[in-house]
């Protein structure tokens, strides 16, 4: 039900208020101002109005309603009489009872179900990939057979892996080179623009460590981030159009072409730390910064002769390395944040944290013994202790129950098959064999059968060993079987595991559970009457063995039902 | 005797081991007469040597207390002057049947020392198993150069249940060997052991209906060696009796409890799993009431 009214919108008191018609039904209101020009239109969820206010009929004042929301905005509608207002009031209030009821409802129904929205989500998303699932959760859940709680807590191996499977990868770095970016030149002007994202800055605090200190150390006390970057890429713009000599003059871009010497300090640790054991040979030629190279320039020309400006020159193949190395070692920090300052902070102590982790396992290293190069141990021996398998039968023979069971063989019984057996060995060995061996009828009646045996064995389970008679039935029947047998499965696990009942929450689980297995088993005498006739023989096989299932549930329901009355009367 | 490195195994060479039920209490109420049952298997010992001049024959003879080797075709001293007496019996199996008359005399010595038990009137299969398993296993030690072994058990006599542990443990092993164990069973009642083995192991399980025909299923069914069992169709059973016997009285169950270190079957609530000695936890059960009635399937209780 709504309602709809004239009223002039204020947002204060002083507002002069603007013409429009409020529009209010049970979960909404709607208030849209006649000058279609004017962007005064509000709209306003009823469960999000805390209270309201309202001018008395006997006073001066005009009918005003005022709306407070959960926010604490407030909405004044002038109405065009008392008994307009009334109405609105009263309907907000029934519609304001109705949303509070409702909330306290759904608080007090779900206490334990403290389901966060990922999880949720999670749920939601396993039911619509996985169509079985979601037909057994429409059949249990919402006929309320079971509750969400009971059908989810038997597969939390599902749950847990998809979340797990979510968060377990990393995002790695791009391996296209910093170096690579090319700046856009503007043909008209003398300007260079370089962009940059929070991408290539980390990247390039990862691999220039020297750039990086500059960074926390010039920012924001000696420059603005914005210059600093502008200098940097002025020192790599100037580097690369073998303006070094001018660079070399200003000391801050300096910091920028000089040889990284972080950089050469870590390498250099990293040589020593070299475990001799490994590579007795480590020296500082394996630095890669300083490797022999063809003096290839990182734009691809080949440098003859350079010798001013020696310690600005770096090579490809230094670039290639250091930047190999980065991307190798992927993301290291887990910062996410936008703020260049904190990305660099985190991956300085990124670095010390490494550095700390490694004077540890050197300290380790040094202290782990060779074992080829100690004397022999003689540790004391535990002698094995294997049992006699003689005595595990012994045992067993002893256990064996005397109970009357067929055939007794009493004394005399034995002695007498005896005899006749020895009579017969005589006979053969007088007689021989008997001739005819076999008479020819009975040899072909074998035969026969035999040859019918294996034929229609053939039939009935196919060509194939391995082909199941269910690939023989229509799909639907063989779909409702599977079917079948998945939802019965899943009722008497549910069923076996109420077992003993001690609480009356089990009882009341037990009947429906119950109720649901009588349901099917009705379903799947019907469907056993329904298959064709040359097939039925083998569906009732497989259906026998459901309905034997469920009846042994159905027993012990039974049993321990009667058991239970027996003892409280 | 030229040396045996000259020969030439084909595909089709197969040592057979024939496990022989000798079981007087079972013999003592059938139709057919154990001379006729012998004369059928005889002649099919003898078509199982013709097929294939390498082909090796071992019989071994399943009693009621006891199993003993009573034949094996490698052996010179089978051929030689014995039962040239007027009787029927061709020569070639004149040990056999004289060994298994020496071993019939023997078991019921054995039997009458026992003490009369009341037990299922079975015969020891487990044992005769064992014995054909230490041969076989002996045959594959002697070389490259050996016939493919398989295994064939002649039994009419019910299962003892309290020889399921061994008879078992000896499938198992077959099965690790890849020896197929076939049975041919022409008792009355249905033996789950033999089925369970043929369907380990891979072997052939048939109960023939018309005994007095018993050479043409033998000769159908059980002679094919296991290089033709690739391209010849054999009946299959549809089904397996799976059925175990419980450890502790040896009585078949259908449901019971297991030990979860040890898969030990018991048909009632134990403290203590006596295989390997794992102690087990409190019983979920509310009184010992209730423990009888979730007893299922007991036989004849």
């Amino acid at each position: 039900m709504s309602m709809e009214k004239r009223v002039k919108y204020k947002s204060s008191v002083k507002d002069r208020g603007t013409l429009g018609s409020l529009k209010i039904s049970e979960v909404m209101l709607l208030f849209v101002p006649n000058d279609p020009k004017s962007d005064l239109k509000l709209k306003v969820q009823t469960h999000n109005i805390k209270s309201q206010k309202y001018t008395k009929q006997g006073s001066n004042k005009p009918p005003w309603l005022n709306l407070t929301n959960k926010q604490g905005r407030s909405h004044i509608f002038e109405f065009e009489n008392y008994p307009d207002m009334h109405a609105c009031r009263d309907f907000i209030t029934k519609a304001l009872a109705k949303c509070d009821e409702e909330s306290n409802k759904s608080v007090v129904s779900t206490p334990s179900e403290q389901l966060s929205m990922a999880e949720f989500e999670l749920r939601f998303k396993l039911l619509r990939e996985n169509s079985e699932l979601q037909k057994l959760h429409k059949q249990f859940v919402e006929s309320k057979v079971l509750t969400e709680d009971e059908f989810w807590s038997t597969r939390k191996k599902l749950l847990g892996k998809y979340s797990i499977r979510k968060s377990k990868q990393q995002m790695g770095l791009k391996s296209m080179m910093v170096s690579g970016i090319k700046p856009s030149s503007d043909g008209r002007t003398n300007r260079v623009t370089f962009t940059l994202t929070s991408e290539i800055i980390f990247q390039i605090f990862a691999e220039k460590p020297a750039v990086r200190q500059a960074f926390i150390d010039y920012v924001p006390k000696k420059m603005t981030e914005k210059d600093f970057w502008t200098k940097y890429f002025r020192a790599e713009y100037l580097y690369s159009t073998k303006n070094t000599a001018e660079a070399a003059e200003d000391e801050e871009l300096a910091v920028f072409l000089k040889p990284d010497e972080i950089l050469a300090r870590e390498a250099r640790q990293k040589m020593r730390r070299v475990d001799p054991t490994l590579d007795m040979d480590a020296d500082q030629g394996d630095d890669y910064t300083h490797l022999m190279d063809h003096g290839i320039q990182r734009d691809g020309t080949n440098d003859a002769v350079e010798p001013q400006n020696d310690q600005h020159r770096r090579s490809l193949l230094q670039d290639l390395n250091r930047h190999a190395a980065v991307v190798l070692e992927g993301r290291c920090i887990d910062v996410e944040s936008e703020e260049t300052r904190i990305v660099a902070e985190a991956l300085t102590r990124a670095k010390q944290v490494s550095k700390a982790n490694q004077e540890r396992l050197e300290r380790m290293s040094r202290a782990a013994e060779m074992e080829d190069l100690q004397a022999p141990q003689n540790f004391p021996l535990a002698p094995l202790s294997i049992k006699d398998p003689r005595d595990y039968f012994e045992s067993q023979q002893g256990n064996v129950l005397s109970e009357p069971r067929g055939a007794r063989a009493s004394k005399r019984n034995v002695y007498e098959a005896y005899g006749l057996l020895k009579e017969s060995i005589l006979e053969i060995r007088m007689t021989g064999l008997s001739d005819p061996l076999v008479k020819p009828e009975v040899s072909f009646e074998v035969f026969s059968s035999l040859t019918r045996t294996i034929s229609t064995a053939k039939n009935i389970i196919g060509k194939n060993p391995r082909e199941s008679f269910l690939d023989r039935l229509p799909k639907s029947t063989k779909d409702e079987v599977i079917h079948h047998w998945t939802s019965i499965q899943e009722l008497l696990r549910h069923f076996w595991s109420s077992y003993p009942i001690t609480t009356t929450y089990l009882n009341t689980k037990v009947a429906k559970l119950k109720d649901a297995m009588s349901n099917t088993y009705s379903l799947l005498d019907a469907m056993k009457q329904s298959v064709q006739s040359d097939l039925r023989h083998q569906v009732s096989l497989l259906v026998r063995s459901m309905q034997q299932a469920l009846d042994a549930a159905f027993q012990h329901y039974e049993s321990d039902l009667q058991r239970r009355t027996a003892k409280i009367a | 005797m030229p040396s045996v490195v000259s020969k030439q195994y084909s595909d089709d060479v197969s040592l057979l081991v024939l496990l022989l039920d000798t079981n007087p209490l079972f013999w003592s109420t059938t139709s057919i007469t154990f001379s006729q049952f012998l004369s059928h298997v005889l002649a099919f010992l003898n078509a199982v040597l013709g097929l294939n001049q390498l082909n090796q024959v071992v019989v071994i003879a399943t009693g009621y207390s006891s199993c003993d080797y009573i034949y094996d075709s490698s052996l010179t001293s089978n051929h030689g002057n014995l039962e040239s007496n007027g009787t029927g019996m061709p020569a070639l199996f004149g040990s056999l049947l004289k060994k298994l008359e020496d071993f019939v005399t023997k078991d019921e010595e054995l039997s009458r020392e026992e003490v009369s038990e009341d037990r299922i009137p079975s015969c020891l299969l487990s044992g005769s198993l064992s014995m054909a398993l230490c041969y076989i296993q002996r045959v594959f030690r002697s070389g490259h150069l050996h016939p493919q072994p398989r295994i064939l058990c002649l039994q009419g006599s019910p299962d003892g249940p309290e020889q399921y542990v061994a008879v078992m443990n000896s499938i198992f092993s077959a099965q690790r060997l890849m020896v197929p164990i076939d049975s041919c069973y022409i008792g009355v009642q249905n033996s789950a052991f033999l089925q369970q083995a043929s369907y380990i192991t891979g072997g052939v399980h048939h109960t023939p209906k018309q005994l007095d025909g018993l050479f043409q299923y033998l000769t159908t069914i059980f002679a094919t060696d296991l290089h033709s069992r690739s391209f010849v169709q054999l009946p299959k059973p549809i089904g397996v009796d799976f059925r175990a016997s419980c450890f502790c009285h040896k009585k078949t169950i259908d449901m019971g409890y297991i030990c979860s270190v040890c898969l030990s079957i018991f048909c009632e609530h134990h403290k203590k799993c006596s295989t390997c000695g794992s102690v087990f936890g409190q019983s979920k059960l509310d009184d010992a009431s209730s423990v009888s009635d979730k007893k299922r399937k007991a036989p004849s209780t």
